[in-house]
């Protein structure tokens, strides 16, 4: 059933006319008491449910944290405004102040200040050493901060964009990922290797690759995306400090997001998945800009009807199956949405791994919405089409809670 | 002799009936037997090896269809500028202003059968290489008319027939493919040769070494031209190189400096590396250019390096102003003539983004279209979702 699914999204993703009549609303047959209408998608405390409160499933046993909250949205606290790319060159910024052993180093990350503007000013702050612009040779830069990180130091290696990383992934997998388990234990890689990936705006092909997928499989390494300032300055900080090497993945699309993020200083948890609206009819998983897609589409299904629980999974690798499991024992049904293609993405690894741990809790197969298995094509219409759109995934809910 | 050889690629495809009359109206602007010599700017430079001679046989043709190549080419690249301000090309976009002479210099010393294999700055090489106007713009667009059909973009130009191989996003990924040509070509014993084209950022990649020393051990009719406009996007050559020496890069590989804002110092080293290749084995030719805008539309420009010195190259070394000088000097043309290729040259590229902008957006069924390439006797389901079940043969 969930290749038919599939096959449908692939059929809606080449129309936008979503089809209504199939879909029949018969959620008063289900689980009575939770249908509620909303008219907008804030934040909805749904309070009393039958697996215990939302808050009690918190783990905080991975990384150490401080005031770590759960909710993504701090509108109400007092902070300042920033960009998600300025949350990100903060995090840098304090860890850099905090710990001398903290370097930076990539492509044009020192006197250019970043393609993106994330080392912006810490070149002049810090030096031409702590911030240091390589020259373009992804796989020996990568190869010199994982030794780098072998003596000590803990290196962020910025890749101008994720896809120039497949130059550096034997480093990536063979050192950096293996070294800790094949020395025995005696070498630790702090390292951090971040930079966006994603489909951008008609960007072509070898720039709009998603390497979360490339990368999953490898032991020894964390991964983890942002997609909100406040987690993208938590989950820098998180990766620097930890002792594991930490792939941080952004978006090319989303460093202009605004949001009022906490004066004091925070960290959050490199394995936490983040709720970011609970509810009661489905669970849908996603991270980085899909979980954009999936907020727009849940404001059309709560017009609709349906109460989405939408949870940013961040963590890539593991993955939270601590509150996904949460959720899927509540809801009984599960979406993925997902930027990755459809072959071996980290849809299909979650799709697994829900199967695995949580078969007995679920009352339909897990849909998994991911991009077609194509090199991201230039023109403007086909690579709208690649991705997964916000009609796809109203539909993709009304097809699953029937 | 190379001038023989060369086809004047870039008028025919786009000329209307009125841009070759034009150029008929000039008796002695079609002349090629006259010969005229010309010194190059400044002497080659070699690294193990002997340089060519700095006088460069021309003709009066030539020296007007460069002057009109180069001129179109320029007008592509602003005008791609403007479309890129005005949001109907997105996403990267690398112009070649400037480095026109590479690219018209070369073809003028090589057939359609060498090959010619470059990165993501491609536009005016795909129009060296025969390229059209209304392709270059449509696939900018992303529009089906495209080289690429519009699912490529700014840094997917190819033209199979006319040995252009792109047109490559990922930074020095191009060299050890351009060396795969080479090696065809001599696997074939085809007597043609390959110029495998990458900046001198990308001269600090390790495929490049690796495919470098691969041509070298087995001879293969490789030449490496590091176009070296000094700037790797925002890092200078003195700040990304030990050594900004690229044609000395090779060490056992022969090297030529040229001038790469000269059209026929490039000319020269071409045609002298292409004897050298196909009895020698590699060899690297460094082009000591410029480029005037930044790296891409994203990139101004102006903070690693200073307005005046752009002005200051535009001032002494363009290449376009370089052969309007030899063209009045020699007078084959007056200055009115020369403003009035120019604007006809505005007018070719107006006319090619009216037709472009007409040509249609891909439709939905493109996006699954040449994923895979079907037979061998197999229908298998693939991204096409054409085929259902798998027929072996």
């Amino acid at each position: 059933m969930a290749t038919i699914f599939q096959r449908i999204g692939a059929a809606t993703s080449l129309s936008y006319s979503i089809d209504t009549k199939t879909s029949r609303r018969s959620l008063s047959e289900r689980k009575a008491s939770f249908v509620v209408v909303r008219s907008d998608a804030t934040k909805i405390n749904t309070g009393l449910n039958r697996i215990g409160g939302r808050v009690d499933h918190l783990i905080t046993n991975a990384v150490a944290t401080k005031a770590d909250t759960l909710a993504a949205s701090t509108a109400s606290k007092p902070g300042h405004e920033v960009l998600l790319f300025e949350a990100l060159k903060e995090g840098l910024e304090e860890e850099m102040e905090r710990d001398a052993r903290v370097c930076v180093m990539g492509e044009d990350v020192g006197h250019y200040g970043g393609s993106y503007k994330v080392t912006k000013g810490l070149a002049p702050k810090f030096g031409d050493l702590r911030v240091l612009d390589t020259p373009i040779a992804e796989n020996s830069f990568t190869g010199m901060g994982i030794g780098a990180a072998m003596t000590g130091l803990r290196p962020v290696i910025e890749g101008m964009n994720m896809g120039f990383l497949l130059l550096a992934f034997n480093q990536i997998s063979n050192n950096c990922g293996m070294l800790h388990y094949t020395s025995g234990g005696q070498f630790k890689i702090p390292v951090v290797i971040r930079g966006p990936g994603g489909v951008g705006r008609q960007l072509g092909a070898e720039h709009s690759q998603r390497l979360e997928s490339y990368f999953q499989s490898i032991p020894g390494i964390q991964m983890v995306a942002c997609s909100t300032p406040y987690n993208a300055k938590g989950l820098m900080k998180a990766a620097i400090r930890s002792d594991n090497p930490v792939i941080l993945f952004e978006h090319v699309l989303l460093y202009n997001l605004k949001e009022t993020i906490p004066d004091e200083e925070y960290v959050l948890n490199l394995e936490e998945a983040e709720m970011v609206r609970p509810g009661q009819h489905v669970t849908i998983l996603t991270y980085s800009r899909m979980r954009y897609h999936v907020m727009q589409a849940a404001k059309t299904l709560v017009n609709k009807g349906y109460d989405p629980e939408v949870i940013d999974i961040r963590s890539l690798k593991p993955f939270d199956l601590h509150t996904i499991g949460n959720s899927v024992k509540k809801t009984h049904r599960v979406l993925i949405v997902e930027e990755c293609m459809r072959t071996g993405g980290i849809g299909a690894s979650l799709t697994a791994a829900i199967n695995e741990n949580f078969q007995d809790y679920l009352d339909a197969p897990i849909v998994c919405l991911s991009s077609q298995d194509v090199p991201t094509p230039y023109a403007g219409t086909l690579e709208e089409w690649t991705v997964v759109q916000p009609p796809q995934i109203v539909a993709a809910v009304e097809q699953l809670c029937q | 002799m190379a001038l023989a050889h060369r086809s004047s690629g870039l008028l025919k495809p786009l000329s209307t009936a009125s841009s070759s009359s034009f150029l008929h109206r000039r008796p002695y602007s079609t002349d090629d037997t006259t010969t005229i010599t010309v010194e190059t700017s400044v002497p080659f430079t070699g690294h193990n090896c002997e340089t060519p001679s700095r006088s460069v046989d021309t003709n009066p043709k030539e020296l007007m269809t460069f002057f009109t190549d180069m001129a179109l080419m320029r007008r592509m690249e602003i005008a791609a500028d403007s479309l890129y301000k005005s949001k109907l090309i997105r996403g990267f976009c690398h112009l070649y202003d400037g480095q026109e002479a590479v690219s018209i210099g070369m073809e003028a010393a090589i057939t359609k059968k060498d090959c010619i294999i470059t990165a993501y700055r491609d536009h005016c090489l795909f129009l060296g290489r025969g390229g059209t106007l209304l392709e270059s713009f449509a696939e900018l667009m992303g529009r089906t008319a495209g080289c690429s059909n519009g699912k490529g973009g700014s840094m997917h130009f190819y033209k199979k027939e006319a040995c252009f191989f792109g047109g490559h996003g990922i930074v020095g990924a191009q060299v050890p493919l351009g060396c795969g040509l080479a090696f065809a070509q001599k696997y074939r014993k085809e007597g043609h040769v390959t110029f495998t084209m990458y900046g001198d950022g990308a001269a600090n990649q390790g495929q490049l070494f690796e495919a470098l020393n691969m041509a070298a051990l087995w001879d293969l009719p490789a030449i490496l031209v590091c176009e070296n406009n000094h700037y790797g996007m925002g890092t200078a050559e003195w700040r990304a190189a030990k050594s900004p020496a690229y044609y000395k890069r090779g060490d056992y590989v022969p090297g030529l400096k040229v001038d790469g804002m000269d059209a026929f110092a490039v000319k020269q080293a071409c045609k002298f590396a292409k004897e050298h290749v196909l009895k020698n084995g590699p060899i690297i030719l460094e082009m000591d250019t410029y480029r005037y805008h930044g790296h891409s539309m994203s990139d101004p420009g102006s903070t690693y390096r200073t307005r005046d010195e752009i002005s200051g190259v535009r001032q002494e070394r363009d290449p376009i102003e370089r052969i309007r000088k030899l063209i009045l000097a020699h007078d084959l043309a007056t200055e009115k003539e020369l403003k009035d290729i120019e604007k006809q040259a505005r007018k070719e590229v107006d006319e090619a983004i009216a037709k472009a902008k007409e040509s249609p957006m891909p439709d939905e069924p493109e996006l699954f279209t040449n994923v895979y390439r079907k037979g061998f006797g197999v229908e298998s389901f693939g991204a096409d979702r054409k085929e259902l079940r798998t027929t072996l043969p």
